[in-house]
């Protein structure tokens, strides 16, 4: 069934609003589309005062020295604070969420342009921006590391002189899979295929900023903050460590959020600057930063250098694949990612294939670029795992001059192989592949579209169709495998019935545009029957939900979601103990029909969710050993990831006079399992398929040699446009997670997972008659038009 | 400074510096926090509003410029408790997610149909092109607008809505 089917039928039962899953509009619409939303930077507190950073204009330099006299005197100034006065107080460092610290303000010297220097507290945000001018750095310029290739030479500058000892710059070095068994299955191959493969470093670019208000009440002890945070609990915890305070003193509030994509899953110097701001003046402080501080100081994302090699029969059965990563993690490896994973997930390189072998060895290094690397929707880097492995298999397609889809079809793994364990140790609990495949193909109408591309290439015009078909893995995860920082990656959700059936359901999780208020609402109604419209979800405020780790690697349905499936159980099965009271028959003699339990043969007998929440809070009797109130909590801890897939293909026209790339047809299928409202999950791949135009396309965050950033603001970092994405089309199948309560699968980053290499393999397609088989993102006209005369390069 | 404009068809007046951006003027001076602001230099368009009736972007405009004119702000869009279609539309098509880019979406595509009450998929696209949405992929922006077109046209019907 497309998407367009579904709505149609949707429509058609309009009136009929969803008492569960299904098309339901959403419960947070009404305050946006009135421009009442409620984000951090709309907060007006009274007296007030606003933060702004100095950063470093710079890649890479020793600090001299910085006289604020001049600032301290601005009248409007309340507060200038450099690294050197963090540094008496202790807090001139932070901990990364990957074991390394970052500096809040630099003390010795900066190590990225746009490095935070000095904040200053005044009055106005015009008069903090006027101050920050007037304070006097000196700095000693040093060599900046920018060319990661070039970061582990021996005379290259070090860049981590605060780690006693570091004498280079080399982060980490990770392995998975076989190394011995993969060399065995490639000598014995009929093709062997190598290609150098570079995802560049991109940045999510959420249309709000980051941002907080720091309140520090002196006289309770108590700090509130109100933050752009996708981890709301997490960053409190992490702030107790920190900054010494008391967690229950701390109240984090993740108010609205204007988009994260993992941008705003790190703890960034300005919330702890905001912070001490507060702390140092008694007053409440604002941090809003702008577009360039946003581009060039925040997390990144990829910045991954692959060689990618695959290893077949000659009629197309793949053996194995191998990758050598080098990865560029900035001046502090500030990766967000579970502990045990430093490259996050990208070991499910060997995508939906069932492969004799797989390895990958890398090789993380230190550089002179702002710190990050997991961020833009990526499910903990398997969108560079994904981009590898449908480039190489689409590498091998060309060797072989074999159909690309045919190619895929011949390897998927089949459904009789599920669960299914990855020769990197991953366990895929269900999927069903052709049948996705072929879905998105019968859209596309395939095999008419090789046709049209035939009668093109005669004529010398140049049409591309690109395939990619993905795997991901999401809902981090089994709290004996992950951990962020010693922190279960377990979520929890706490649900109330008030006395007349109406219900607030608590989340840890956190929703940055998903739609949490609605889709929460709907699996709590499903599950007791309790009209969406009737359940409140409370989301983002430390003090009133329960611990969880938050919001990113699509980690809400699959995990949240089933805490709130099964703390709404909880409460039915408390609810069918109260009910066998209220109708006098023992509880195995009742029947649940979505909101309400009836006597077994006898349907007129039966009481509603609502009389028996009436009974739970009443005063009549309960059944013996049932306390009153109709609420309950649980912590879920998945077993397991779940492994949405999909099926893509993206059909491209290539201008040979000025070799631009029109996306002019997307056909995206997606399986995440049980739909909980389509409406929903079709604007969550709708994203993602425009952040995958902007990545094959037009983004990047590039650097000259001297270290200065070239993305540093939307005219120099390019984001599609509605004028760059075509119409969307989307089907699905469905094909439930075996160990989830409701056999959901994460959505979020399925599509910015998957649709990178759809669009790549189709303009390196539209170009075959050029004779390429590879060409690097973003394909601007300039990259394509060099490409189409033999002069590609690696972006990086 | 003294400025005085009309904002919302109220007539307001304050004491501003002459450098005060008009977006910080209507957040900051005025409350009215619907208008977001989201970079620099005139790129995403989350600030966008009416001046005299024609979108503009806030961010790159001074208060003081505004002064003596008519603003029309996303809080002015609902008039006497009756949404405007633009508005339904949004929320029956899924023409948001995150909501930061909606209010300058809303104002940049009211003022369209406006001036033309039955664009095209292309005259859409090409009204919103100079504003971002992160979120949407716009085909539900596109959607919603023709929504409230065909609202306005009477014209809206199950069917067609579906095949939107």
């Amino acid at each position: 069934m497309t998407a367009t089917e579904e709505r149609r039928t949707a429509f058609e039962d309009n009136d009929k609003k969803p008492l569960g899953h299904g098309r339901m509009l959403r419960k947070e619409d009404p305050r946006f589309i009135r421009g009442r939303g409620h984000y951090v930077d709309d907060l007006q507190l009274p007296g007030m005062l606003h933060l702004a950073i100095l950063r470093a204009p710079m890649a890479h330099a020793k600090i001299l020295s910085i006289d604020t006299s001049v600032a301290q005197a601005h009248p409007k100034v309340k507060l200038v604070v450099t690294g050197a006065m963090l540094a008496e107080k202790g807090l001139a460092w932070m901990p990364t969420l990957s074991n390394d610290v970052q500096a809040v303000l630099a003390t010795d010297k900066v190590r990225f342009q746009g490095q935070e220097v000095a904040f200053v507290v005044a009055e106005d945000r015009y008069a903090a921006r006027d101050a920050l001018e007037l304070i006097d750095v000196e700095y000693e310029i040093l060599p900046p590391v920018i060319d990661v290739r070039k970061a582990l030479e021996p005379d290259a500058p070090v860049i981590r002189t605060d780690l006693e000892g570091k004498t280079d710059n080399h982060c980490f070095d990770w392995e998975t899979g076989d190394a011995a068994a993969t060399q065995a299955v490639f000598d014995k191959a009929d093709v062997v295929v190598t290609e150098d493969i570079v995802y560049p470093r991109v940045h999510p670019a959420p249309m709000e900023t980051c941002g907080s208000v720091a309140d520090f009440d002196a006289v309770e002890g108590k700090l509130t903050l109100w933050t752009t945070s996708q981890a709301p609990h997490a960053h409190r915890t992490l702030y107790a460590i920190v900054a010494g305070l008391p967690e229950h003193m701390i109240r984090v509030v993740s108010p609205d959020i204007g988009g994260g994509f993992g941008n705003k899953v790190p703890i960034y110097p300005g919330y702890v600057c905001s912070i001490v701001g507060s702390l140092l003046t008694g007053k409440p402080v604002k941090w809003m930063e702008d577009r360039s501080e946003n581009l060039t100081s925040t997390g990144f994302a990829r910045d991954y250098v692959m060689r990618g090699e695959i290893a077949a029969t000659k009629d197309g059965r793949i053996l194995a694949i191998r990758t050598n990563v080098l990865a560029d993690h900035g001046a502090f490896n500030g990766t967000a990612a579970p502990v045990k994973y430093p490259a996050g997930f990208f070991g499910v390189f060997t995508g939906s294939y069932d492969l004799e072998a797989a390895y990958c060895h890398m090789t993380a290094v230190y550089t002179n670029k702002a710190p990050g690397g997991v961020a833009y929707a990526c499910s903990f880097r398997i969108t560079e795992a994904v981009y590898l492995v449908e480039r190489i298999v689409d590498c091998l397609a060309y060797e072989l001059k074999m159909d690309p889809v045919e190619l895929r079809l011949r390897n998927l793994i089949k459904p009789e192989q599920f669960p299914y364990t990855t020769k990197t140790g991953w366990v895929y609990d269900s999927g069903n592949y052709e049948p996705t495949l072929r879905e998105a193909m019968r859209i596309a109408g395939y095999d008419e579209l090789r046709r049209e591309q035939a009668e093109k290439r005669e004529r010398g015009e140049l049409m591309g169709i690109g395939v990619s078909f993905f795997t991901e893995a999401v809902g981090a995860g089994p709290r004996k495998d992950m951990d962020i920082l010693g922190l279960g990656m377990a979520d929890a959700c706490e649900l109330r019935v008030h006395p007349t059936g109406k219900a607030v359901v608590r989340l840890s999780c956190m929703s940055q545009g998903q739609g949490h208020e609605t889709t929460f609402a709907q699996i709590v109604a499903e599950e007791i029957g309790i009209p969406p419209a009737d359940i409140q979800v409370v989301k983002g405020d430390t003090d009133q939900t329960p611990f969880g780790l938050g919001t990113y690697g699509s980690r809400s349905t699959p995990v949240s979601g089933a805490a709130a499936a099964m703390v709404a159980r909880k409460v039915r099965d408390k609810a069918r103990i109260i009910a066998s009271g209220m109708l006098e028959v023992s509880v195995a003699d009742l029947e649940w029909e979505k909101g309400s339990f009836h006597v077994t043969g006898d349907p007129s007998k039966s009481v509603t969710i609502q009389d028996i929440a009436m009974r739970a809070h009443g005063a009549g009797d309960l059944p013996e050993g049932i306390e009153g109130g109709l609420d309950a909590e649980v912590c879920y801890n998945p077993s397991n990831l779940t492994y949405p897939h999909g099926a893509y293909i993206c059909v491209v026209d290539v201008d040979p006079g000025t070799a631009e790339v029109k996306v002019r047809r997307f056909v995206a299928v997606d399986d995440c399992g049980t739909r909980i409202n389509p409406m929903i999950i079709e604007g969550q791949v709708h994203g993602g398929l425009t952040d995958g135009v902007g990545m094959a396309l037009m983004e990047i965050i590039a650097f000259d040699e001297d270290g200065n950033c070239l993305g540093g603001s939307l005219m120099d970092y390019l984001i599609p446009t509605a004028l760059e994405v075509p119409d969307w089309e989307t089907g699905f199948t469905v094909t439930p997670s075996p160990h989830h309560p409701i056999g959901a699968k994460g959505i979020g980053e399925s599509a910015t997972v998957g649709s990178p290499p759809a669009i790549v393999n189709a303009v390196v397609d539209a170009l075959k008659p050029y004779g390429i088989r590879h060409a690097d993102m973003p394909l601007t006209p300039s990259r394509v038009w060099e490409a189409m005369r033999g002069n590609h390069q690696p972006p990086i | 400074m003294r400025v005085t404009m009309t904002v919302n068809g109220e007539e307001v007046t304050r004491e501003i510096e002459g450098r005060l951006l008009l977006v910080h003027f209507l957040r900051d001076h005025l409350g009215l926090t619907g208008t977001h602001w989201g970079c620099d230099t005139s790129n995403c368009g989350t600030c966008v509003v009416w001046l005299d009736n024609e979108p503009v972007k806030s961010c790159t405009v001074l208060a003081a410029m505004a002064g003596g004119h008519e603003v029309r702000t996303v809080e002015g869009l609902e008039q006497n408790g009756q949404l405007d279609p633009i508005q339904r539309g949004f929320m029956e098509c899924h023409g948001l997610q995150c909501g930061f880019c909606t209010p300058g979406m809303m104002m940049t595509t009211r003022a369209l149909l406006d001036r033309n009450p039955n664009p095209t998929q292309q005259e859409i696209r090409e009204a919103i092109s100079g504003q971002i949405c992160r979120c949407t992929g716009y085909a539900t922006i596109v959607r919603s607008v023709q929504w409230a077109a065909a609202e306005e046209a009477g014209t809206r019907t199950v069917l067609e809505e579906a095949s939107s």
